[in-house]
């Protein structure tokens, strides 16, 4: 890890107030430029530099062979990363939204997660699959999904979903060095958020959460744009005297188990936010291991506040589906009253 | 009247076409291994010792002709599971290959990255796109190694081929897509599965040259894969290939041919034996005699049967590379239940 002291260097100041599509950017400019093995590739990544704009000018810095425009063919794209991963590359595609990542599924799943294993650790299988993801933006079918629990399922897939654009880049760079395939989920609502961003690399092993605000009363485990909401929440419970610690996931697999154990031995209550339907969510899997790690130290059952079982629903009714600051501080309240 | 009329391999005498005797008689060679081992895995599976097999009998000629036609120290095929004589032809330790037949490992048990030829893949369409990326990533590097993607005519149905043909034919990849249409999708006969009535017409489509070869002569298989190959090393980009051949047995050891074919058509495709034209080619050439035949086929059967008693006798991978093959860098959720595991074992 020595050698990427000087890695900030291209991107002038070590601080700046970046976007979390601007973070990303930096991010993919970094590994490209430190790793000549990295490629990234996808639909309209090249010329147009993305429909988010988050490979913008890689490609007229780094060549049409290390940052290409692919034909629209979402399991081919996949397919070729775990091909190119096979003779030594480090691929980093991007599947422009979410929703299209289905028609990969199998290459996912069947392919990149387990050609490590089928091969008995013979095939290296570093790939970063970048997925703009959630919802939150009231775009068109298949535009807004939330697919971590799908991933965080399947063995041999690592799953990131960061909330902020510090993290967007640690967590990128971190994926890509990274020697297993993983998922990363950008929430492309919060892309435009501007933030100061330390152009650092990462300090925390893959897996570890972070507390975003400390708070006493109970903890609100969020991942990806659900973690701006909660912190909305916190703020509106403070007015209140209620203090609401927040904990940003960021990591969908591994779980910080240990993390989350942490943060409710303190709080001895807490509520998971996510925007996947309630059922066999990832919040279950939250749910479940605070229970298994913490059980000691809660004072009521843990809470659920999470998109309803069905459909993303269209625009208008996006706002409803979604956790609102409303239905997640009425949980907090359950909890506190149990 | 048969209700299936096959595309046929013209059936025509092998031109040996000024082929060196020695590479022919390799080909005979390997073809007369891979058949015997052949029987030796399906009786193997009929002793209950591998739980299922796909015999590749009748494809000889269009896996033998073809592995021999690529350079082993470059070149890298990327098989589904009916491959095993592309294997055997490249080198790959056949007790490992033949391990995954028996169930011990999905991939098997040899080394796919040494041996250049991938891991095992019962999902028939998804190993394509790799050999395309694999393609890719050798011409982004600037070397001189081909691809070479095996699939049936099955297959050739999945959206996953079509997808890895229009990239290839878009990025001008080095990459040969070598179909074996053995005329059965397991129940299912051509017309039934390839609209247009041939694959390699699909070819035009995504921009590379398509072309039908005998698949049950190994020599025109050799020589149009070589062909291929050549023009994919050279820059020219991909190409397909559909061998018209034939599956003799059944698609596996669990289905009754009977139940969807008629035996006629087994008897037309019997006569145009791989191993039969070949040999009969060599000795009207004057390219080897009844002593070598007898010999090479004895050699065969020996060499068989030590492998089939390689894989019998194979132990089963130890219950810790469950867990360790997984990841490079393993999570600590699978850590806590590797040593929940093993405590168990201990206990047990």
């Amino acid at each position: 890890m020595t050698e990427l002291a000087t890695a900030g260097e291209h991107t002038g100041s070590p601080t700046a107030e970046l976007s979390m599509q601007q973070a990303i950017n930096r991010a993919l400019e970094r590994v490209l430029e430190e790793d000549r093995s990295t490629l990234v590739f996808g639909e309209d990544v090249g010329r147009l530099g993305g429909v988010f704009r988050v490979t913008d000018g890689l490609q007229r810095r780094f060549g049409e062979k290390r940052v290409f425009d692919t034909p629209l063919a979402e399991s081919g794209i996949i397919g070729l990363a775990v091909g190119l991963a096979m003779n030594g590359w480090r691929p980093i595609p991007e599947l422009q939204f979410d929703g299209f990542a289905y028609p990969a599924v199998d290459q996912i799943v069947n392919q990149m997660a387990r050609m490590h294993y089928r091969t008995r650790g013979a095939a290296p299988m570093p790939i970063t699959l970048r997925l703009p993801s959630f919802g939150g933006i009231q775009a068109p079918e298949h535009h807004g999904e939330s697919l971590e629990s799908l991933f965080a399922h399947v063995p041999g897939l690592k799953v990131a979903a960061p909330s902020n654009p510090a993290d967007a880049y640690r967590l990128l760079v971190q994926s890509v060095r990274a020697d297993d395939p993983v998922v990363y989920m950008e929430p492309k609502a919060r892309y435009w958020e501007r933030r100061p961003v330390e152009l650092t690399e990462s300090t925390d092993p893959i897996g570890v959460s972070r507390v975003v605000r400390p708070g006493r009363h109970a903890t609100l485990v969020a991942w990806g744009a659900m973690v701006h909401r909660c912190l909305q929440v916190a703020e509106l419970a403070a007015e209140d005297g209620v203090d609401l610690e927040v904990l940003d996931l960021r990591w969908l697999k591994p779980i910080d188990a240990d993390g989350l154990a942490e943060s409710v031995a303190r709080t001895r209550r807490a509520v998971v936010v996510h925007e996947a339907p309630l059922t066999a969510g990832l919040g279950a899997e939250v749910s479940s291991l605070i229970q298994e790690h913490a059980f000691r130290d809660l004072a009521a059952p843990v809470q659920r506040v999470t998109g309803f079982d069905v459909p993303y629903p269209a625009g208008p009714l996006e706002p409803q589906y979604l956790p609102t600051i409303d239905r997640i501080l009425m949980a907090v309240q359950r909890t506190l009253e149990f | 009247m048969p209700t299936h009329e096959p595309a046929a391999a013209d059936g025509a005498a092998v031109d040996l076409g000024g082929a060196p005797p020695e590479r022919l008689r390799g080909l005979y060679r390997d073809m007369a291994v891979a058949r015997a081992l052949d029987g030796e895995a399906v009786a193997l599976q009929r002793q209950g010792v591998f739980p299922a097999y796909v015999s590749l009998h009748g494809q000889e000629a269009a896996q033998v002709g073809s592995a021999a036609a690529l350079d082993r120290e470059l070149d890298f095929a990327f098989p589904t599971y009916r491959e095993m004589a592309v294997a055997l032809t490249m080198g790959v330790d056949m007790v490992g290959y033949m391990a995954s037949h028996r169930a011990l490992w999905h991939g098997g048990l040899y080394d796919p990255m040494a041996s250049r030829f991938g891991p095992v893949n019962a999902v028939v369409g998804g190993p394509v796109p790799h050999a395309v990326g694999w393609a890719l990533g050798e011409r982004l590097r600037g070397g001189r190694g081909c691809a070479i993607a095996y699939f049936g005519d099955g297959a050739s149905s999945e959206g996953d081929i079509h997808e890895a043909m229009n990239f290839a034919g878009v990025f001008g990849a080095p990459v040969v897509f070598f179909c074996q249409n053995n005329q059965w999708a397991l129940s299912v006969p051509n017309e039934a599965q390839v609209a247009g009535g041939s694959i390699a017409a699909r070819a035009t489509g995504y921009g590379m040259p398509g072309a039908t070869v005998d698949g049950n002569d190994a020599v025109a298989v050799h020589r149009a894969v070589s062909g291929a190959l050549e023009r994919a090393r050279s820059g020219g980009g991909p190409s397909l290939i559909e061998a018209l051949t034939y599956r003799i047995g059944p698609h596996s050891t669990s289905d009754d041919p009977g139940r969807y074919r008629g035996p006629e058509e087994e008897r037309y495709w019997r006569g145009r034996d791989p191993i039969a034209r070949l040999r009969a080619a060599l000795e009207e050439a004057g390219h080897a005699d009844s002593a070598f035949f007898d010999e090479t086929d004895a050699l065969a059967r020996e060499r068989a049967a030590r492998i089939r008693d390689g894989v019998s006798a194979a132990p089963a991978p130890d219950g810790a590379e469950m867990f360790t093959r997984v990841y490079r860098e393993p999570t600590e959720a699978l850590r806590r239940q590797q040593r929940a595991w093993h405590e168990e074992a201990e206990l047990s």
